[in-house]
């Protein structure tokens, strides 16, 4: 009983915040990706027992995922399922990869799947994962890592970072999302 | 990187999402491939020289409402499968609705029919170009449906490129039955579902390749 309100309440609550993220809210959208981070890193912990040098890895790719598709979630339903079908999907993504590479057979039939499971627990270590972002951001074509640096890492608004590049604000706005995507297709080939 | 500052680069700055960019993109793509499968029905075949006539048949009618729901409802399919976690509900049953009809109508017509003139329900003129034209006028939507699911999160491979693949295929019809003379329910349960099949089924297969994310 406690649980089953414990879950709805964490449902509703990560819900309210990744929509007003996505209105363009930055503090709610750090909640909402917070929280969820330390969802992902139980759920993926749990599933990763053999590997837990993945883990990190994992959420990280998860993190990026669930930034990039953001749009593709739909306000009608429920966010627990998007969010699990984003991290399975990932998941079992990277299980292919390895099992591609290491000629296993398929380790897809170990992993247990229960949806409402995703919000029940949470895993708020903060971790380093052996993927470095900062690296597969060195890799990006100017076009894409300018954007991202200036307004991401240095926090600049898109008008103050098209002053500061002499790119346009659009050419800023894109090159942001394109990164970012980018971002998530080298994480890819690394592992 | 540590993952909190992950979280940060991802949180700062974040911009305003577009409104209904599933709905958007799949009617960008609708429209441009349906713009391309006209245009090669045009340059290839040509509208039907009876077309003035044929609209006021009301089996002209049945035979679009038939290609039309079946692209109704795979377009719905494809929606529900480029968002992550969607279930896909009572969509299947509208799939196979159309095709239902079209099969009670076909037997209800053969049977009707003296011996003698079933097979030329069934075969019609042009059983042996039908479904190829079909799949070939589907390319273009095909190609506008794969560019659309790419931009959106489908984790459903297979099953996504199938349904992009039907709806690629019954657009394509859509546009055929502005050239094709053929309107006996026979034929069109059977060859119309054929030619949309194909591209339904290159879908499911090039789906895991060209749809992952």
């Amino acid at each position: 009983m406690t649980e089953q309100v414990h879950f709805d309440s964490t449902e509703a609550r990560l819900r309210h915040a990744l929509l007003q993220g996505r209105d363009g809210d930055a503090v709610a959208y750090h909640g909402f990706l917070n929280a969820l981070t330390a969802h992902l890193r139980a759920y993926f912990r749990r599933r990763l027992i053999a590997l837990p040098d993945e883990v990190e890895d994992l959420v990280q790719e998860a993190l990026l995922a669930v930034h990039n598709q953001r749009h593709t979630y739909d306000a009608g339903q429920p966010l627990t399922a998007w969010v699990h079908a984003i991290a399975k999907y990932k998941l079992v993504d990277r299980l292919r990869r390895r099992a591609g590479k290491e000629r296993l057979t398929d380790p897809l039939d170990a992993v247990l799947e229960n949806t409402a499971e995703l919000f029940s627990t949470a895993d708020g270590e903060a971790a380093e994962a052996r993927i470095d972002v900062h690296k597969l951001l060195a890799q990006l074509p100017e076009r894409q890592r300018v954007p991202i640096v200036r307004t991401k890492l240095e926090g600049l608004s898109v008008a103050q970072a098209a002053m500061a590049t002499g790119m346009s604000e659009s050419a800023i706005k894109v090159g942001v999302h394109r990164g970012l995507k980018a971002l998530a297709a080298l994480i890819k080939g690394e592992t | 990187m540590k993952t909190d500052e992950l979280v940060v680069l991802l949180a700062t700055g974040v911009e305003p999402v577009e409104r209904h960019p599933v709905g958007r993109r799949h009617a960008v793509a609708m429209g441009l491939g349906l713009i391309g499968a006209g245009a090669l029905m045009l340059i290839l075949l040509g509208l039907r020289p009876d077309l003035g006539d044929a609209v006021r048949l009301p089996m002209f009618w049945v035979k679009l409402a038939f290609v039309a729901g079946l692209a109704w409802a795979s377009l719905l399919a494809a929606m529900r499968l480029s968002r992550p976690g969607m279930a896909l509900a009572w969509v299947p049953a509208a799939l196979v609705a159309p095709a239902l009809a079209i099969w009670v109508l076909a037997a209800f017509v053969l049977a009707q029919a003296a011996p003698v003139e079933r097979p030329g329900l069934i075969f019609g003129a042009t059983w042996t170009s039908c479904p190829g034209l079909i799949a070939l006028l589907a390319v273009p939507v095909f190609v506008a449906v794969f560019w659309a699911m790419r931009g959106l999160a489908p984790t459903q491979l297979p099953l996504s490129g199938a349904a992009a693949g039907l709806l690629a295929g019954s657009l394509g019809a859509l546009v055929y039955c502005l050239h094709c003379p053929e309107l006996a329910a026979p034929f069109l349960g059977t060859w119309y579902l054929l030619g949309i099949l194909i591209p339904a089924l290159v879908g499911g297969l090039l789906g895991p390749r060209l749809l992952r994310w």
